[in-house]
């Protein structure tokens, strides 16, 4: 009865540390995530400014949104929609292949809503951001 | 019979462990990888003035295997 009680004992322990190690990390190396970043950071220099002058803001759910169209003159306003939607796609993308390449694909989810709070949290002073639904400048 | 019990507990506690260790949601180590991707992506001054210098070199290495090459 004694030996029984130490092997579930040791037996849990160990079910304890592995449980400690596995959840100790999420993998963002793979040939998909390098090239999202690239090309999200490629991007970013071109939309900074619009970013800066508050016509594109950092959506609640992870995404950016042209928040207010009337900021972007009127020449460039299709070129910054066609960036906006290529930036969304990518990050939709980001958020896919971190949950795959980890394999969960049912994180997805979850890895986009913890996206969704640092982007915020890191956006700089002036930038909008969406919270509760309305937008609020930083 | 109550003897029983103890170890069936534990077993129960254990495999619980066992499962939830694959279902669970490392959160804080999610927060973990997003900043250092954020990071890189709305990369600092200082990356700026590295990254440029990064594609330079990229961009140099190819030329000058094509002069070689003719």
């Amino acid at each position: 009865m004694k030996h029984l009680t130490k092997f579930w004992f040791v037996l849990f322990a160990l079910c304890v540390s592995a449980a400690a190690l596995a959840e100790a990390d999420i993998k963002v190396s793979s040939p998909g995530i390098t090239a999202l970043k690239q090309s999200m950071h490629a991007r970013h220099v071109q939309l900074r400014p619009y970013l800066d002058s508050g016509a594109v803001g950092l959506t609640a759910d992870g995404m950016f949104a042209l928040r207010d169209a009337g900021k972007v003159p009127l020449a460039q306003r299709q070129e910054v929609n066609a960036m906006v939607a290529a930036e969304n796609q990518d990050r939709s993308a980001l958020y896919a292949e971190i949950s795959n390449a980890n394999g969960h694909p049912e994180w997805q989810a979850e890895i986009r809503s913890t996206f969704a709070q640092r982007w915020i949290e890191h956006a700089h002073p002036g930038w909008w951001v969406q919270s509760g639904g309305a937008w609020k400048q930083k | 019979m109550k003897n029983v019990w103890i170890p069936l507990t534990f077993a129960a506690f254990v495999l619980n462990a066992c499962v939830t260790i694959n279902i669970y949601f490392p959160a804080a180590a999610a927060e973990k990888a997003a900043d250092k991707i954020i990071d890189e992506v709305w990369q600092t001054q200082k990356d700026d003035k590295a990254a440029p210098k990064a594609n330079e070199s990229r961009t140099a290495v190819p030329n000058t295997k094509k002069e070689e090459a003719k």
